[in-house]
């Protein structure tokens, strides 16, 4: 799929209420883009709560119900269950999509009991956590998806835990479908979307949001954040089912050699929040720290993909 | 038919003839045999419906909300820690208009853990728009949960309904009830159909952010659904009468106060009891009687102004306490016939935690009203205070023992 054929239909419409260069609405074009109109909605308390404009008017153009913080896994499996009553009935002719929308403290955080007991109990529905690394809309307070060393408005100095993975998490809940995506590859987050709409089961797709408020870079910038973030190894493309993990887009290039990983400080140095690295005196340690963990990972990962087409050489070789 | 169960599984019964279609719940002591039936029923092919086994009371009516969303008839089934661990919800069910019902059964909240009965879990959740039914009987329990379907659903009302009953002495003793016949069940309660619903061919969004210019309006609407569900709520139990034979009172129920002076007011299966103590008084000369709130909210200001006015006294028994202030009844009764009439209003606060209370004590103390013996302030009538209730023995006992406590 390429970019030019994504369905014209625009399912997010105009006039929203979110900033400019907002990675949260840039993901819902995409997202509503690839379900189509088939889709139940439900936002879970975040920025998409203000950015779909308040009462009485909308920039969601899919039914959609509103929900408190703690409960997107919960709600959904209401709504998955209440549709299925409703396709025995001979109300729904087929199940809509159940697409549940949170934020990453609605996620990581006071979120992760609802979304645990789902994917245990396997809920029918998409779960999307798009991950801006804060509660972007309570101001940019710190949540468990704020990556080590990052400002925010209660770690002023500095993040001094490293962030969970929520992504992993799920995996271990053995759920039929995760993947990760990101605003700088949307035509592999389109296609994540799509394949997620045709299993059936619980599904996790968590995008990486570059907040220019939040992070304090300029507006214009939230592509090229996104981009640096899967450049540098901060955010990592792949998406696991089967119980095997694929890495893609950039990811998969970086680890297939065709791409070089770019160092993390350039990452680093495109946002205000993470300022206090490089000023008043560049803080060597913290980056190195950072940098390490990026390339242990990523040393790993390449290792393990020349052995493999090492090992496959020799299984493929013809017999002499 | 006949049964004779436990007052949870015969509110089970209630959700399987309402023809509940999904129900989400968690399970809490007293409230288990709720769902522990219906998930029976539904194995055994005897009900047609979806249960979602959720990790959390908040959970539950989370899922709750998203069923009743989709148009589907929804119910739960909670009790104390668990109608408190719901209580954000609560306020989002009600404000978002949705109809369901929800059975609390009314149990003591800890510390200390306390699976017994009383009030206190319901009435500090008065306030988040639920209409609040309070049975007195098993019968009543079944009766309530289909016509509590019925007031949810009604176009004037739209508004979700907790049918409360005592823990342990409804939930958990056994008692002969008649269930009705699905047939005339299905007379009294038609298909669900809800005022809104997620509808992909005319997609709406529901509680989205509100600004100040709109939201006194949206509270206001809730308020006047909650008061047009009085007339609902009579209607609701005269219609049941009417098709299927069962009637416990309207939003009060009444016994042999035609011509008494005197009126006792209790909720749930207190009254029972209080009916006891009503034929003790009258065995000893007083003309007593009693007032059982059946709905206490929407609260029923016009019928305890009409019933209450001719008395000269007034005994409200709360099984519940408003820290601070007095019984949480008894405030709202003195200020439903303020001005009408001029009882003296008296208060037992008892039966706290499942303490037995018994008629005669209730009749004794009554009876100590009627004679200028008791104030006409919130009393403790059965309190047994003694060394071990001390909250720090050195700090407290000395001063206890100087105001007389112990």
């Amino acid at each position: 799929m390429r970019l030019r054929d994504f369905p014209e239909e625009e399912l997010f419409l105009q006039g929203s209420a979110a900033c400019q260069g907002c990675p949260g609405s840039a993901a819902l074009r995409v997202a509503f883009k690839a379900l189509g109109r088939e889709t139940i909605l439900c936002v879970i308390a975040s920025c998409t709560s203000v950015l779909q404009s308040p009462f009485p008017v909308s920039a969601l153009n899919l039914p959609t119900l509103n929900m408190a913080f703690a409960t997107g896994g919960a709600t959904a499996s209401g709504l998955s269950a209440a549709a299925d009553r409703l396709v025995a009935s001979g109300a729904f002719k087929e199940k809509p999509t159940i697409l549940v929308w949170a934020g990453d403290g609605g996620t990581y955080d006071i979120g992760i009991q609802a979304l645990s007991g789902a994917a245990e109990r396997n809920t029918d529905f998409i779960y999307v956590c798009y991950n801006n690394e804060a509660y972007s809309n309570t101001g940019t307070q710190r949540s468990g998806a704020t990556p080590y060393a990052a400002w925010t408005t209660n770690t002023t100095k500095g993040k001094d835990e490293w962030r969970k993975d929520i992504a992993q998490i799920m995996v271990a809940h053995g759920v039929p479908y995760v993947a990760t995506a990101s605003l700088a590859y949307p035509t592999d987050m389109y296609r994540k979307f799509a394949k997620a709409k045709e299993i059936k089961g619980t599904r996790y797709i968590e995008i990486q949001a570059p907040c220019p408020p939040g992070w304090k870079f300029p507006s214009s910038h939230t592509i090229k954040v996104a981009r640096l973030a899967v450049q540098s190894g901060m955010w990592m493309l792949y998406e696991h089912e089967g119980g095997k993990t694929a890495y893609t887009a950039g990811t998969q290039r970086i680890i297939q050699g065709q791409s070089k990983l770019l160092p993390v400080e350039e990452y680093l140095q495109a946002q205000g929040r993470f300022r206090h690295l490089f000023s008043p005196e560049k803080d060597e340690m913290r980056i190195a720290e950072i940098q390490g963990r990026i390339s242990h990972i990523f040393d790993t990962l390449q290792f393990t993909h020349k052995m493999k087409e090492h090992i496959m050489d020799i299984e493929l070789a013809p017999p002499r | 038919m006949r049964l004779v169960d436990t007052g949870n599984h015969v509110a089970a019964w209630g959700a399987r003839l309402a023809r509940v279609e999904v129900v989400s719940a968690y399970p809490i002591t007293p409230q288990t045999q709720v769902i522990e039936e219906i998930s029976r029923f539904i194995d055994e092919g005897e009900m047609d419906c979806e249960y979602i086994p959720v990790e959390s009371e908040h959970s539950a009516m989370a899922a709750m909300i998203g069923s009743a969303a989709m148009g589907v008839r929804s119910f739960s089934a909670t009790s104390a820690h668990g109608l408190a661990y719901m209580h954000e919800l609560l306020h989002w069910a009600a404000g978002i208009r949705l109809p369901m019902v929800m059975v609390n059964v009314n149990r003591a909240l800890g510390p200390g853990w306390n699976i017994w009965c009383d009030h206190q879990d319901t009435l500090a959740a008065r306030d988040t728009g639920w209409i609040q039914l309070y049975c007195a009987s098993h019968q009543e329990v079944l009766d309530t949960v289909i016509q509590a379907f019925r007031i949810s659903e009604d176009l004037k009302v739209i508004l979700p309904v907790m049918v409360c009953y005592d823990a342990i002495f409804i939930s958990h003793s056994y008692m002969q009830v008649e269930v009705p016949d699905q047939d005339k069940v299905d007379r009294f309660l038609p298909p669900f159909r809800s005022l809104w619903k997620l509808d992909l061919d005319y997609p709406l969004t529901h509680g989205s952010v509100i600004y100040p210019d709109d939201y006194e309006e949206v509270r206001f609407s809730m308020f006047k659904g909650l008061d047009n569900a009085r007339k609902v709520i009579e209607r609701a139990a005269e219609e049941y009468r009417d098709i299927v034979g069962d009637f416990h009172g309207g939003m009060v129920e009444t016994y042999r106060t035609e011509d008494a002076d005197c009126a006792l007011v209790a909720m749930g299966s207190m009254a029972s009891e209080c009916k006891m103590a009503v034929e003790e008084l009258r065995d000893k000369g007083y003309r007593c009687g009693l007032v059982r709130v059946r709905s206490y909210r929407p609260f029923p200001i016009a019928e305890l102004r009409e019933l209450l006015s001719p008395m000269r006294s007034v005994m409200v028994i709360d099984r519940s306490v408003s820290f601070g202030l007095e019984g949480a009844l008894f405030s709202e009764v003195k200020a439903a016939i303020y001005g009408h009439g001029d009882a003296t209003v008296y208060n037992l606060i008892t039966g706290l935690g499942g303490r037995d209370v018994r008629y005669d004590l209730i009749a004794e103390k009554t009876a100590d009203a009627l004679e200028g013996k008791l104030a006409p302030e919130s009393s403790w009538p059965s309190l047994r205070l003694n060394e071990h209730h001390l909250v720090s023995k050195r700090g407290l006992e000395g001063y206890w023992k100087k105001e007389g406590v112990l």
